[in-house]
């Protein structure tokens, strides 16, 4: 078994901390574990990304096009760059709250509806997830939360093999204390947004 | 002792060495710049100090100097120099192959594929280094270095915490009759580490069969996870390279791959043992057009081998929709002073044309509309210099912009030559108080913290006593007071320096200062000129139907758009 997560958003979202997360959950649960990150100047306000990947025989840092068994997606429209790496059988969990690039606010460029980004991603065929992860994580106490939700969504959807029990334990370890208790329920929040979601699929 | 000057993808060792310093008993700097660093900690090797300097890429070009001398003088305690190289260029001005520099300054080298090799090697490279008695080359990419694997951890030795330099002229004082004989040295030297290479741990062979492929590197990874039937010479000591084992292997084999990344410096050590011993393998890589010579490689690269080697089977992409998706390039920081700097040197330029001689820092992001800041880059220090010569080569006015960092790094040459030499142009520092782009490392101008914490270096008293006789400090928050001083700097026909000294507001951020104050739009006042979302784009401004409105969660409150709306409507709240 193998299995390719890619974590997509916005420089400051708290990208590269799901993905040490993820990484430590697979290291806890006996696998291999290989992430793989870009930062740097990248890092400003710009598009991030990462990659978790864990399992047998796994080496390469890198995820093959097409090759993501799951999108986790701070921001629609970065979820949305994510699909070359989807295949018919990837899950793509994203949020569903834009955050406008500097070209858009300016005028320079247009940001499609939500709606419509959604709809591009689900076109293809995939299973999409989409939660108010920026919402939840307003309820728990800090919009700042909000990678909490998608890591809390990622492990109740069941698309990876990794314990949800170890994800949060790996999450609340990840962070200061003092915001333990915010992350947890904000977790949580996400754990039962995706079992929901993930109920409607398997309905007929 | 471990120094560096921060640059990615190098920086982390520093972050982490700075916290585990103490505790360790290592003696860890951040050094002015490569140079610096490889000086320093040549001295502390040549005492007897195990010693590890680290850089990125670029930053060996700046250690060049020493660091070729080093591959004469050698070292007596261990000595391991990390080159940190930046394939696809994620973080650099360009993305050269630094294992020449292993060949140029006839250096061992080691070049890890992950993260727990990297740790093994970088123990085995103070072996080699004592064993051979000079530096070792120890050469990473992004993909190695901006990777996270499972390490398995030893034990740390005692270190040794106080070196003593014993003299020894015929060893390290490289004078032209001294130095001859230390490049016959050397050349001994180079054949026992050829030696050492053919008996290396670190090149191995993984698999069978007479389809071959010669790869270092995180290249190896995707060989490995990626390529089926194949035979994998995996080369991690590829200075000296191992050639009889290269040999051996080529002439066992009916074609053979080299998968590398960057310039083919395996591949043409393959093609020459294959041309210097006649075997017939078919050598299939960048030199026989299959492969890139440019950007970093990923498992997709491999799909350009289709009909040489087995390839693992991929999983088909979902069909890819027609949705056109904005742009999402790195950007300025809301509150970032830069942008203020920038607004108020437009604004003094008032349309007129000026050469914009930039540097490396964040504020290289200023080439972006709607500032146009950067116009010439070369590398650190390189606006200073450039300056002088468009200052001298064209009729233009110039504008130059450095960062505190930089200007300690490699711009004061450059400023001691447009005194010496008469150089006519406006020279702006924009000093927040930190090295930002790599992480918020301290700087000469900030002093260093902790136990052995220092005075600032003040930049205008350095610049003044380099001879610059027009020097003034601002606030660019003041973006007023900054348009008047660029444009009164501009009207001079002499060398001015403008030092726009404003802390960056992620580094106060970090520190818990500030942040209690937050910019409002008053609608009343408002007639959405776009001003402030168009021309100043601070990414916290936003505009909601008729009107302009600041993000509060975005704002830092600085203040500085107060000063650009032609309205009067932006005001700053407790």
């Amino acid at each position: 078994m193998k299995c390719s997560v890619l974590i997509v958003g916005v420089g400051g979202q708290g990208v590269l901390l799901a993905s040490r997360v993820l990484g430590e959950a697979a290291m806890r649960s006996g696998y291999d574990v290989v992430a793989s990150e870009v930062h740097g100047m990248a890092q400003r306000g710009g598009s991030v990304s990462s990659m978790v990947r864990f399992g047998e025989g796994v080496v390469s840092p890198l995820i093959d096009s097409a090759g993501a068994d799951v999108v986790l997606g701070f921001e629609p429209s970065e979820s949305c760059r994510a699909l070359p790496y989807a295949n018919s059988g990837t899950t793509i969990i994203t949020d569903v709250n834009p955050i406008l690039p500097a070209s858009v606010v300016r005028g320079d460029e247009v940001y499609p509806s939500v709606d419509s980004i959604a709809e591009a991603m689900s076109s293809s065929g995939l299973r999409l997830i989409q939660i108010d992860a920026v919402g939840e994580a307003e309820k728990a106490g800090s919009r700042l939360a909000a990678n909490a939700v998608l890591l809390g969504a990622l492990a109740g959807s069941g698309v990876t093999p990794l314990p949800m029990v170890v994800v949060r334990e790996s999450l609340l370890s990840n962070v200061r204390a003092k915001h333990r208790d915010m992350n947890g329920q904000a977790f949580d929040s996400g754990v039962a947004l995706a079992k929901t979601a993930m109920n409607r699929f398997r309905r007929p | 002792m471990a120094t560096t000057y921060p640059g990615t993808p190098s920086s982390e060792i520093g972050h982490v060495l700075e916290e585990i310093s103490g505790e360790f008993g290592l003696y860890f700097e951040y050094s002015t710049n490569e140079k610096v660093a490889v000086e320093t900690a040549a001295a502390a090797a040549a005492s007897g100090l195990r010693s590890f300097v680290f850089m990125k890429h670029v930053g060996v070009n700046v250690a060049s100097d020493p660091l070729v001398s080093l591959g004469y003088v050698g070292v007596r305690a261990g000595m391991v120099v990390l080159s940190a190289d930046d394939p696809s260029l994620h973080s650099s001005q360009n993305e050269q192959d630094n294992r020449h520099y292993a060949t140029l300054a006839n250096l061992p080298m080691l070049e890890p594929s992950t993260p727990a090799e990297a740790k093994e090697m970088t123990i085995a490279a103070f072996g080699l280094s004592e064993r051979l008695q000079c530096p070792v080359f120890l050469r990473t990419t992004t993909r190695v270095n901006h990777a996270r694997g499972v390490v398995p951890l030893g034990r740390s030795k005692e270190p040794v915490k106080e070196g003593h330099f014993e003299k020894d002229m015929a060893r390290f004082v490289p004078v032209p009759a001294l130095a001859r004989q230390m490049r016959l040295r050397q050349l001994e030297r180079n054949r026992q580490a050829a030696e050492i290479s053919e008996a290396c741990e670190f090149n191995f062979i993984e698999g069978k069969g007479d389809i071959g492929v010669v790869t270092s590197g995180v290249a190896y990874t995707y060989a490995k996870e990626f390529l089926t039937d194949v035979s994998i010479l995996k080369l991690g000591m590829t200075n000296p390279l191992p050639e009889k084992r290269i040999v051996d292997f080529m002439m066992r084999k009916k074609r053979v791959v080299v998968l590398e990344e960057l310039d083919p410096y395996l591949e043409d050590a393959v093609l020459r043992t294959v041309g210097q011993k006649c075997i017939k393998a078919e050598v299939v890589g960048k030199r026989s057009g299959h492969l890139p010579f440019a950007f970093e490689y990923s498992p997709d690269t491999l799909s350009a081998l289709q009909g040489k080697v087995g390839l693992t089977e991929h999983k088909r992409p979902v069909k890819q929709p027609s949705i056109a998706l904005p742009s999402r390039p790195p950007v300025l920081c809301a509150g970032c002073p830069h942008r203020a700097t920038f607004y108020a040197v437009r604004k003094a330029l008032g349309g007129r044309d000026a050469v914009i001689s930039s540097d490396i820092g964040c504020y290289t992001l200023g080439l972006n509309p709607p500032m146009n800041m950067a116009d010439f880059l070369l590398c650190m220090g390189s606006s200073v210099g450039a300056a002088g010569g468009f200052a001298e080569a064209t009729d233009q006015k110039v504008i130059a912009f450095i960062g505190d960092s930089t200007l300690f790094h490699s711009g004061i040459p450059g400023v001691v030559n447009a005194v010496f030499n008469d150089h006519r142009y406006v020279l702006i520092v924009l000093d927040n108080r930190t090295t930002a782009m790599t992480g918020h490392q301290p700087n000469p101008g900030t002093g260093r913290g902790g136990a052995r914490s220092t005075e600032p270096v003040e930049i205008e008293p350095l610049v003044r006593g380099c001879g610059v006789e027009s020097v003034r400090t601002i606030d660019p928050y003041d973006v007023r007071a900054t348009t008047t001083a660029v444009k009164e700097a501009l009207e001079k026909d002499q060398l001015s320096v403008i030092i726009a000294k404003r802390a960056c507001p992620l580094a106060v951020k970090k520190k818990g200062g500030e942040g209690a104050k937050v910019c409002v739009v008053d609608p009343e006042r408002c007639t959405l000129c776009e001003t402030c979302v168009s021309r100043f784009a601070c990414p916290a401004m936003r505009v909601n139907g008729e009107k302009a409105f600041i993000e509060a969660t975005v704002c830092t409150g600085c203040g500085a758009c107060v000063h650009i709306c032609p309205k009067g409507a932006i005001g700053v709240m407790e």
